[in-house]
């Protein structure tokens, strides 16, 4: 089954985008009858795929001469999670973009956006990841300038440098490692760096991953383009960008990358850690002073991307060290619940934030107020995440947050633990801000007329935030086994990648 | 006068035929010689570029109009796509050369090598044709505020 599925994730988006191109280009009802239907699939694809597992060779050749997509519960966890946050993208794309002229490019792009963030999680060679990955920054840069104003311009072309220094640095990397193992295959490099040991180039290599990656990631000593571009987009676009595309080619790659690559050891470990923290706090702290709805919503995806890396980096750190298994699986646990969690409500908040821009026409949070009578779904939907994002329970941002401070408390990091929940009360503080200016309070002045928004843009609203509130369960240990778990032994394994790939052939 | 001097226009009419079927040349040949899609691609581009700064934008855009040249762009690339797609309907392998398994051809002919010359063609299309929109709307096209406050892109006036 899996071989006959596999190829489509990329073969499906990248044809719907060009079959835009060709035949939408004066009505806009093709195109969004294409891309929804792709999406759907795509998404309805990565649901059937979900326990599958394999590895597939493009062509029918073998690695490490060949390209081979690799497919294990790290990269079906971000295929749904990809596909899910399309397909809510696309449906809000089909009222909110009626004010933009030249549809057909914005579906067409968002597609090959689409196309290549599943390549980037499927893939198991290194420069095919590069080639992916560029297929979906490109994309990218050019969906933040899709509005054609000077800010707009001006945020994508800050993205546009500092994505391609980015992207170059991933490159060199990418040559040094196949200068010195001789291999392009993810598989054959791990297996070459396992018998040979981690030489100084190596670690250089690493460290170009490590800013590479973190600038296509935003974590903070790179984050400074992601405050300007994700707001200058287009609504659904933010909801992309901060939902998956920072975690598709920057967070999932970078893991990839030092767990199943180099394999873990405690110096990545901490770099991993130092960076989490760095990114939480600040960004959370250069979030709280906004008044712009979106650029305080892009503040704390840096902030929230922090947590990721540090549950995640935490767990690595505390295998490298010889500590115990099973508190390294909580924090991976609570690291990629996060990720999951955060993909869900922060498109939502992006998505929010596009309808209450797209009926009151201001995103300022100062000439808002009393939202919640005048839209009381897109308010009641907002209320949800903003909770979510803050960590307040029942919602699911509690139970991911809640796992990475436990797991931070039972391997004797007390003091990550109280920075972590330091940084969750800040987060909650930021967020009643925008409630009280936006949500309650009077109905300001400006404000009389505004109307809840279309069916169509509330809808996927309404799905996210269903998902909000049921998503706690995956904490549960029946369903962890299920959802999680099949990712967690990804990271667990660590090194061992190698030998799984080889035996799959 | 739009374009260059007589001589520069005579001699590109001379030497545009050449080119443009030089570009083919490669792009057919590219499994064959040193070349390809890629090449070819930039080598036919070449050559509306060389009319369009000899005879001026509305002669090479009355050659292969914007239009035309958008819609070969997404054809070349869903010819790639399909092309890889035969050979996962077929034999179940995405880009699977099923049609050099099928109908193997003479080594060094000109048919051989399967969907190889097909790729070529695609990625030829995929090249060219977006190198030419390039060309001709960074050149000859910019963006004018209309009277609605709407953004436009329109041809630049030509000034005699």
């Amino acid at each position: 089954m899996m071989n006959s599925i596999l190829p489509l994730f990329v073969a499906i988006p990248l044809g719907a985008s060009f079959l835009i191109a060709l035949v939408s280009r004066k009505r806009k009802l093709p195109a969004d009858i294409i891309a929804n239907l792709s999406t759907l699939s795509l998404l309805v694809l990565s649901i059937i795929i979900f326990q599958a597992r394999g590895v597939y060779k493009i062509g029918g050749w073998l690695p490490p001469a060949g390209i081979n997509w690799v497919l294990d519960g790290f990269s079906n966890l971000f295929l749904v999670i990809i596909n899910l946050i399309s397909i809510c993208a696309t449906v809000f794309s089909i009222k909110y973009m009626k004010h933009y002229t030249g549809v057909y490019k914005y579906y067409s792009l968002f597609l090959l956006m689409t196309a290549g963030m599943n390549g980037v999680v499927l893939t198991g060679d290194m420069f095919n990841l590069f080639v992916f990955l560029e297929i979906a920054s490109i994309a990218s840069y050019a969906l933040v300038a899709f509005g054609g104003e000077h800010e707009e311009l001006e945020a994508s072309f800050k993205y546009l440098v500092l994505g391609s220094l980015g992207s170059i640095l991933i490159l060199l990397g990418i040559a040094l490692v196949y200068g010195m193992t001789g291999y392009l295959n993810m598989a054959s490099i791990s297996k070459a760096i396992s018998s040979s040991g981690i030489g100084q180039v190596h670690i250089f290599a690493a460290l170009l991953f490590i800013t590479g990656f973190g600038i296509k990631a935003a974590l903070v000593p790179f984050h400074s383009w992601l405050p300007d571009a994700h707001p200058s987009a287009p609504a659904p676009i933010s909801a992309m960008l901060s939902g998956v595309l920072i975690k598709a080619i920057g967070i999932y790659s970078l893991i990839r990358i030092f767990f199943n690559v180099f394999g873990m050891n405690s110096i990545f470990g901490g770099m991993l850690i130092g960076i989490g923290i760095l990114s939480m706090v600040i960004g959370v702290f250069l979030a709280v002073g906004q008044w712009d709805l979106k650029r305080l919503l892009a503040y704390h995806s840096i902030s929230q991307m922090g947590y990721v890396i540090l549950g995640i980096g935490l767990g690595g750190f505390i295998i490298a060290n010889g500590g115990s298994l099973i508190v390294a699986s909580l924090a991976f646990l609570g690291g990629l619940f996060h990720l999951l969690n955060h993909s869900v409500f922060k498109s939502l908040l992006f998505l929010c934030s596009g309808s209450i821009e797209n009926a009151t026409g201001t995103r300022q949070l100062k000439e808002m107020g009393g939202l919640l009578k005048k839209m009381p779904v897109t308010g009641t939907t907002c209320t949800i995440a903003s909770l979510s994002i803050a960590g307040v329970p029942p919602f699911n941002g509690f139970w991911s947050k809640l796992i990475i401070v436990i797991a931070a408390m039972q391997a004797g990091y007390y003091i990550i633990g109280f920075v972590t929940i330091l940084v969750s009360f800040v987060t909650l503080v930021s967020f009643l801000k925008v409630m009280r200016y936006s949500l309650w309070g009077p109905v300001s002045g400006i404000l009389a007329n505004v109307k809840e928004s279309p069916v169509l843009m509330v809808l996927p609203l309404v799905l996210l935030a269903l998902l909000c509130i049921g998503m706690g369960v995956i904490a549960l240990p029946g369903v962890t086994e299920v959802v999680l778990k099949p990712a967690i032994e990804v990271l667990v394994r660590g090194a061992e990648y190698a030998g799984y790939v080889f035996s799959q052939l | 006068m739009k374009g260059m001097t007589i001589i520069v226009k005579t001699i590109t009419r001379w030497v545009k035929l050449f080119i443009f079927l030089f570009g083919i040349y490669v792009t057919l040949t590219g499994h064959l010689s040193p070349g390809g899609g890629f090449a070819g691609g930039v080598i036919l581009a070449c050559s509306f570029i060389l009319l369009t700064l000899a005879y001026g934008k509305e002669y090479a855009l009355s050659r292969l109009s914007l239009k035309t040249a958008k819609s070969l762009d997404s054809i070349g690339a869903l010819i790639f796509l399909l092309t890889a797609l035969i050979g996962m309907w077929v034999t179940n392998v995405f880009f699977d050369n099923v049609l050099q398994k099928l109908f193997p051809g003479t080594d060094f002919m000109l048919y051989s090598s399967g969907f190889i010359p097909l790729y070529n063609i695609g990625i030829c299309l995929k090249v060219g044709a977006p190198l030419f929109v390039t060309f001709i709307v960074m050149a000859a096209m910019r963006i004018r505020i209309n009277d609605k406050g709407e953004r436009e892109i329109i041809q630049e006036e030509e000034e005699e």
